[in-house]
């Protein structure tokens, strides 16, 4: 290696070693990533026109047959409308909890970090612990209702899974409770990034402390807010694993609880259509990466210049 | 620093609020386990109540069964090639991306960070297909790489900052005393970012651990399935034997809870400086 000086100025590009360190660093990452994650994105694109059982090369060009047979199919509609209610939803409920959990667990107090360890249990435990666990407390005779019997509210106790009324909810119960201490987290690390100067100018000010969160913490958590609303949109969107391992392939749809991509395993792969599993998963790339965009474009820019957008 | 609102400490209705939030949060988890210790009449008869007496039968059954450890096994592979494969690769891409400056830079870093959006469920059904094409269906290995490629935009997002923040006095010191960029990477580099390597690690071992999707596609043979798709195969073969169930479930979650208490502040630490960017 030449032992060049290394704050140079290099206007005439870089030598053969730096290109070769460069390469060989970080070829391994990028051959796995390009391997694995966007060429199997790509695969789907092609794979879609096709109808293919998954054996042997795809041969049954059906051009946009089977976008046509998603867009068409009262299944995905109501898949989508599902998708749609839990991101809104996801972001309307855990948003203002985690806030003010956050708030809370702010405060100056004994044991806070057991208590931050405590609350961010249920993000670290696999989903599939945690839909297990829950249907069987939430069963007609399970934990749930035999606990609102037992304290006098047996008229609240209800069939939590089968009702298609009320299984929606059941799920954001479950998904707030698994992922609100996620949100909490960041929140709790945003507020601390917030100079300790700025409440206490404002208490010299006679603010009260509700004032002092409403006009300084809020505002000044906004990035963290925003990133974590991306963060959860994106997950809701892509929502599989509590879905699948509560309801099952054949009750998500008519529990009201099916998302695209328990559809997408389901008329996918389950039903042995991998062509057609294949076009599901190009709407569902399409859908998330159109919101992704339009949601960095208008809402992250001001944030993310580093983070998101590439160097810093 | 003394300041005389009440919210400064030792307010009662803070702790009151924590207290009931962990109730809230741990409830579920200490069901599970304390179900574990009843028989499957005193959970019928009496669903949330604690264990009259308390039985170790489902626990030493779990225990001491083939399959259990067998999928803890697979559980463990899976999830120490991943974490290996995962920090290596991550912190060599990392480092170009942190430490050098080439055309392309750019283009690299948004190649990784677009990843960030794209969970391993947009590309499964494909994913599926060539792994298929590879022959890896049914092998740990099928599981593993893949999970190495999606693990790596979070990996490179936290580690980047990480490695720029190494000062750029102590690279000229390397260069000075005849140190190649290699060597610094080496010998430097490597030793400094070891707080960063341990949390995108733990993140990556306890996704591993956790992960059902691409498990639930890749292993179709009992012998091969990982915890998660053991609790599930468990809980609807013995799912009469609902005790023998929260036993085996609360047994599985262990692992990713003693990993991530050990090391919850650098992970905490880890997610912080990403979103801070």
């Amino acid at each position: 290696m030449q032992a060049s000086p290394p704050y140079r100025p290099r206007r005439r590009g870089i030598g053969w070693a730096q290109r070769l360190e460069i390469a060989a660093l970080s070829g391994p990452a990028i051959l796995m990533f390009v391997g694995f994650v966007i060429f199997p994105v790509l695969m789907a694109g092609y794979y879609g026109f096709y109808r293919w059982k998954g054996f042997g090369a795809p041969t049954d060009f059906v051009g946009l047959d089977n976008y046509v047979t998603i867009l068409q199919d009262s299944l995905f509609h109501e898949a989508l409308w599902h998708n749609g209610q839990i991101v809104v939803l996801s972001l309307v409920l855990q948003g203002p909890i985690a806030v003010g959990l956050a708030l809370l667990l702010n405060q100056k107090m004994r044991g806070q970090s057991i208590i931050r360890i405590l609350i961010f249990v249920p993000y670290v435990i696999a989903e599939v612990i945690v839909g297990t666990a829950w249907s069987l407390m939430l069963q007609t005779n399970g934990a749930v209702n035999d606990v609102l019997r037992s304290i006098g509210l047996g008229w609240l106790a209800e069939d939590w899974l089968a009702n298609p009324q009320l299984a929606i909810w059941t799920l954001m119960l479950i998904l707030t409770w698994k992922y609100v201490g996620f949100a909490v987290i960041l929140f709790l690390a945003g507020m601390q990034n917030i100079p300790e100067e700025l409440s206490e100018a404002a208490a010299v000010d006679g603010a009260s402390y509700w004032q002092t969160q409403w006009r300084i913490t809020l505002p000044l958590l906004g990035p963290t807010i925003r990133i974590w609303a991306f963060l959860s949109i994106i997950g809701a969107l892509q929502l599989f694993d509590l879905v699948y391992i509560i309801w099952g392939q054949y009750v998500a749809s008519t529990a009201g609880t099916s998302t695209m991509a328990t559809y997408m395993v389901t008329e996918g792969r389950n039903a042995g259509n991998y062509g057609y599993g294949n076009a599901v998963a190009v709407v569902l790339f399409v859908i998330s990466m159109i919101i992704a965009l339009v949601y960095q474009r208008f809402v992250l820019r001001r944030d993310t210049e580093g983070a998101l957008t590439g160097g810093r | 620093m003394a300041r005389p609102t009440p919210s400064r400490q030792g307010n009662p209705i803070v702790y009151v609020g924590a207290l009931m939030l962990i109730g809230l949060m741990l409830g579920p988890v200490i069901y599970i386990i304390i179900g574990g210790f009843r028989t499957n009449s005193q959970i019928t008869t009496d669903p949330a109540a604690l264990p009259d007496p308390w039985v170790f039968g489902n626990y030493t059954d779990v225990l001491t069964s083939d399959v259990f450890w067998r999928q803890v096994g697979n559980s463990t592979i899976a999830a120490l090639a991943t974490t290996i494969g995962v920090v290596v690769l991550g912190v060599m891409a990392s480092y170009v991306l942190a430490r050098y400056k080439f055309r392309g830079r750019g283009a690299m870093y948004a190649l990784f960070a677009a990843g960030l959006m794209f969970p391993a469920t947009v590309a499964i059904t494909p994913l599926y297909i060539l792994v298929k094409n590879l022959g890896l269906v049914n092998t740990l290995p099928g599981v593993i790489l893949p999970q190495i490629a999606f693990g790596l935009p979070t990996t490179i997002i936290i580690l980047v900052p990480f490695l720029q923040a190494i000062p750029k006095e102590i690279e000229e010191a390397a260069a000075i005393d005849r140190c190649s960029r290699l060597g610094f990477f080496w010998r430097m580099v490597l030793p400094l970012s070891v707080p960063g390597l341990i949390t995108t690690g733990i993140l990556a071992f306890i996704g591993s651990w956790n992960s059902y999707l691409l498990p639930l596609f890749i292993l179709n043979d009992q012998d091969g399935f990982t915890l998660p798709l053991g609790v599930q195969a468990f809980a609807s073969q013995y799912s009469v034997d609902t005790a023998k169930v929260l036993a085996f479930t609360s047994l599985s979650m262990i692992p990713a809870l003693v990993f991530f208490s050990l090391f919850e502040r650098r992970i905490v630490g880890g997610l912080t400086g990403a979103v801070k960017g």
